[in-house]
């Protein structure tokens, strides 16, 4: 078994996709129009044939109450990992992503967490190498 | 209310204020990090939210929201009761 696709609720799928993909720089995997909603995934360009993410419409009335709450406490639903947090805090602030976490070295690894402007926190991580 | 001398009490909110006097404005999952990457402390994040009240009941600490996120900055003004209580003085050497 394998994690193929793993999904966050988005406010609107044409904002997310820009966002996921112009400002963090993912590639658009599958866009299927289902009415007036589509089935969107994206996909890392380190790992094309890797996990996708859906951006999923957040229409459902659960979603909100639930969203807020991890919002409000600083909480990410999503965690993607990177080669260097504090060359891609430089980066993504520079185009006017904000951090609700600046990057902070926590031992095993750097940790940021950014808000993806969906209605979403989300945490960037570089491990350490180990030894 | 929960008296100064109360909130501070505690080794886990005094730890939070540490922190929060390094860097202001953090959120309550930043916080948490914090705590167990630099301090050790494997609470949950209830108990850390709890001490959180427990610091802003003393008004040690105010929750704003910036965005949708909410942010704890440490207040010291409360902390001035403790000197005008009993001054501290500059100890000279004989």
């Amino acid at each position: 078994m394998r994690i193929a696709l793993t999904s966050v609720f988005v406010d609107d799928q044409k904002a997310a996709l820009r966002f996921y993909t112009d400002v963090l720089g993912f590639v658009e995997h599958r866009n299927v129009p289902l009415g007036e909603h589509s089935w969107l995934t994206v996909v890392s360009p380190e790992s094309p044939d890797g996990p996708e993410l859906l951006l999923e419409p957040a229409g459902h009335p659960a979603v909100q109450p639930y969203r807020d709450a991890l919002m409000a406490d600083g909480i990410p639903l999503a965690q993607f990992a990177v080669a260097d947090v504090h060359a891609e805090h430089a980066r993504l602030t520079a185009q006017g992503v904000v951090f609700t976490q600046p990057p902070t070295d926590v031992g095993m690894a750097v940790v940021a967490v950014l808000d993806d402007t969906c209605g979403n926190l989300v945490q960037l991580i570089a491990e350490k190498p180990a030894g | 209310m929960v008296d100064v001398f109360r909130a501070l009490d505690d080794e886990t909110r005094r730890l939070i204020l540490d922190e929060l006097s390094v860097r202001d404005g953090r959120t309550l999952f930043e916080i948490c990090t914090l705590l167990l990457a630099r301090h050790g402390r494997t609470l949950t994040r209830q108990a850390i939210s709890q001490h959180l009240e427990v610091l802003q009941s003393a008004g040690l600490v105010r929750a704003e929201r910036r965005g949708r996120a909410k942010h704890h900055y440490f207040d010291t003004a409360p902390l001035a009761q403790i000197t005008a209580r009993w001054p501290t003085t500059e100890r000279t050497d004989p």
